[in-house]
């Protein structure tokens, strides 16, 4: 009897584990699941999928959209979103995919080639050249439908430049330009930090994109050449990089290098330094006013009388004159989808250009569609979305590899030697040089000096 | 796996056949079979996996997410040329004799010893408070430190008040500052250990050797930390692989650095793995974590077997 009741339990506790381990979701093709990211500001693209959810399901009857809002900041969404990946019966069906990762997730087979669809769909002519190719991986095929992206330049206090007897509507040709103004703020407004360039680990990915790399593109060099398929270090442009950077922190045009190491400093800048009026000029993004606009963390309605925008200067102002560089988000649908018909339906209706103005506004992003950019809708309430739109056409975007995150945490490593005066620039170049060679391997590394 | 070893005359079994003992030891341990199930695929599983993982070079994209290949001892030749690793290691093992084996593991002590024989009324006080710190979330126990020894933080704006320079902490001594956040929230589970230990020591004894004339430091040398030997050892093993595992609190406080001074191996490991992608070389990075862990318990169960 006894032993008859261990098999009874035996039987019930084996069931109920295995059934546990069942997979819970649908896979019939009869749910699309949709994943992005919803974190802190960013909230447009659960806005976004909530608005098309009821249209979605009208105008495909039987199919249900099922919305998977990741919480978490980008480095851990692309973790989180890698992780899903890993299996057939939890990877999504469509997935807010950043530009950056395009290569390395169609190398491992996450990723649908659209090419066929977007051949067929007139809305596909609207979109810009540079957001084109963001999708484009390095086997040719296109992976996803832009999302709208980001631009990088110079914010600057025009309050702090009169009194420094700086113009109100300051273009600096060159990087001499922009030391020089930042030489006279020192000198003539005590109290401010003149000029923030991020530099260190303490900022991540901040570091490497809008500080040193808004430089190196701004030299003959950069990071990688698309050409020969080589990362390029160690270069010239790469030395003169760091060389500005030297300067700026070590005459004291910058911030101290405990603000510049603390992990928060870039939140600082946006929701502090540079509504305070402590700050004069920023090389930062065009994602800013997100948090300034009545409802962001730090709401701060002069902010568009206060601030000035200025393109980042090329080094001797060599063609085109200006730098920028941009990330950017895509709509991918996921290799293993059941259904990819109604998968690309969803990608075509959530990126139409009524849905693609939504989401620009409520994300704070750069048009990259030619009839929302001309919308009157587009540029209220932001005035200088005009101008970071008007940097698309001059926009480089990262190599996108798999083993960039490594080497960018390298850049960041290097910077921070050399602004805390560990390192001298060139031997931190050299340092940095080895250090890509370890990581891409010998073969893929090329210097040019 | 506690076995209970019953006097042979009173085993049942002894008298009977063998095919008889066969079936009640198989009735015996069929109940056991699902808790064995469950252990072997919660707990096994991901280890063997981790293992196999750690010989690979499966990543969270790129070509290897999907067809990861067999590479042999490549992830932890790579690991031990990585000189990140070995600065890793060390503040691991730095984090942990200053944390766990001297602060916790003597505060304790310290705690329990001052607290025998005092007034009920602050036994319970010095015990809430300090459980009060044992009890919080380590994610909060993380922002409470961070909020206190940040620029604009709690410890300067008093040490301001006074008149004196804040500093900052975080950036200034992060390690020290982690070992004391660390030391400040584990010291209760040393001392709850310790206190139990001691109201096990006969008083007679200690009143004997007083009579004989042994003072307070001879009594507490050669009586009383002899015999508590055991929970000594016992709670030096559970604390030391408590703080070998330690992440949230130093993720919170400095995220690993400034630059990689508070880069113990579990946020090493968390980098490689989930910041970087390489799932193989992070899976290994777990094994010689675990292997750290075995190690310390080795040396921990050696000194436990020693007899005085």
């Amino acid at each position: 009897m006894r032993r008859q009741w261990a098999l009874v339990m035996t039987a019930v506790t084996v069931a109920a584990g295995l059934s546990a381990c069942g997979d819970s979701g649908s896979s019939d093709g009869k749910t699309i699941k949709v994943a992005y990211q919803k974190f802190g500001n960013f909230i447009g693209a659960d806005e976004l999928f909530k608005k098309i959810k009821p249209v979605f399901e009208q105008q495909n009857p039987g199919v249900k959209l099922k919305l998977i809002p990741i919480e978490a900041d980008e480095n851990s969404y692309y973790t989180k979103l890698g992780l899903m990946r890993r299996s057939k019966s939890t990877a999504p069906d469509v997935a807010y995919e950043d530009t950056f990762f395009v290569n390395s997730d169609a190398q491992a087979r996450f990723l649908m080639p659209l090419d066929d669809k977007l051949a067929s769909w007139p809305d596909w002519s609207q979109f810009v050249a540079a957001s084109k190719a963001a999708g484009k991986a390095g086997d040719g095929h296109t992976y996803g439908v832009p999302m709208g992206t980001d631009t990088r330049g110079l914010w600057f206090n025009k309050k702090i430049f009169a009194k420094a007897g700086l113009p109100a509507d300051w273009q600096p040709k060159n990087w001499n330009d922009l030391l020089t103004a930042a030489r006279q703020i020192k000198a003539k407004v005590p109290g401010v930090i003149p000029l923030n360039v991020y530099a260190g680990k303490g900022v991540g990915e901040a570091s490497s994109m809008q500080g040193f790399e808004m430089l190196l593109y701004g030299t003959a060099d950069k990071l990688y050449d698309d050409q020969t398929k080589k990362w390029v270090a160690p270069s010239r442009g790469m030395n003169d990089a760091m060389n500005f950077l030297k300067t700026v922190y070590s005459e004291k045009l910058g911030p101290t290098q405990q603000q510049a190491l603390d992990p928060h400093w870039s939140d600082n800048v946006a929701a502090q330094e540079l509504p305070q009026g402590k700050l004069a000029i920023a090389l930062d993004g065009s994602w800013l006013p997100q948090g300034w606009i009545p409802g962001g963390v730090s709401a701060w309605p002069d902010w568009s009388k206060t601030l000035g925008t200025a393109p980042m200067p090329t080094q001797n102002g060599q063609a085109p004159g200006k730098v920028s560089l941009s990330g950017g988000w895509l709509l991918s649908v996921g290799a293993n989808t059941k259904n990819p018909d109604a998968a690309w339906k969803l990608v075509q209706l959530a990126m139409n250009k009524e849905n693609s103005l939504f989401f620009y506004i409520k994300g704070t992003q750069v048009s990259v569609r030619n009839d929302v950019t001309s919308d009157p809708e587009y540029v209220k309430g932001n005035p200088t979305q005009q101008f970071w739109t008007s940097l698309v056409q001059y926009t480089q975007y990262r190599p996108a590899y798999s083993v960039y995150p490594q080497i960018s945490n390298q850049l960041q490593a290097a910077t921070e030697a050399v602004v805390t005066g560990q390192s001298a620039p060139d031997k931190a170049v050299n340092d940095l040089a080895g250090q890509i060679k370890q990581l891409a391997g010998p073969d893929k590394v090329e210097g040019t000096s | 796996m506690v076995a209970v070893d019953l006097p042979e005359s009173t085993r049942p079994a002894a008298r009977r056949s063998p095919a008889a003992r066969g079936r009640r030891a198989a009735g015996r341990i069929l109940p056991l079979v699902p808790a064995f199930a469950l252990i072997a695929l919660f707990f096994l599983g991901p280890i063997l996996w981790c293992v196999y993982a750690s010989f690979t070079d499966v990543a969270l994209t790129g070509a290897t997410a999907s067809t990861p290949h067999l590479i042999g001892l490549r992830n932890y030749r790579r690991m031990f040329a990585d000189p990140a690793f070995g600065q890793s290691l060390w503040l691991t093992v730095v984090f942990v004799v200053g944390s766990a084996v001297i602060g916790q593991n003597v505060g304790g002590m310290a705690l329990a010893l001052l607290m025998k024989s005092r007034h009920r009324i602050a036994r319970a006080v010095v015990g809430a408070i300090v459980v009060g710190a044992w009890v919080m979330p380590e994610l909060v126990a993380g922002f409470v430190w961070y909020a206190f020894l940040a620029d604009d933080g709690t410890l300067n704006a008093i040490l301001r008040a006074v008149g004196l320079h804040g500093k900052s902490w975080l950036y200034v001594m992060p390690l020290l500052s982690v070992i004391i956040a660390n030391v400040w929230r584990g010291t209760a589970f040393s001392m709850l250990v310790y206190s139990a230990a001691l109201s096990n020591v006969p008083e007679d004894l200690l009143e004997a050797a007083a009579v004989d004339g042994a003072s307070a430091y001879r009594r507490l040398r050669h009586i009383t930390l002899p015999l508590m030997r055991r929970a000594v050892m016992t709670n030096l093993m559970t604390i030391t692989l408590q703080t070998l595992a330690v992440f949230t609190l130093i993720f919170v406080m400095t995220g690993g650095g400034p630059g990689t001074k508070t880069q113990t191996l579990p946020i090493y490991m968390y980098q490689s793995a989930f910041k970087f992608y390489q799932l193989g070389y992070g899976a290994a990075l777990a094994i010689v974590l675990l292997a750290v862990g075995g190690v310390f318990s080795v040396i921990y169960l050696r000194m436990m077997r020693e007899e005085i």
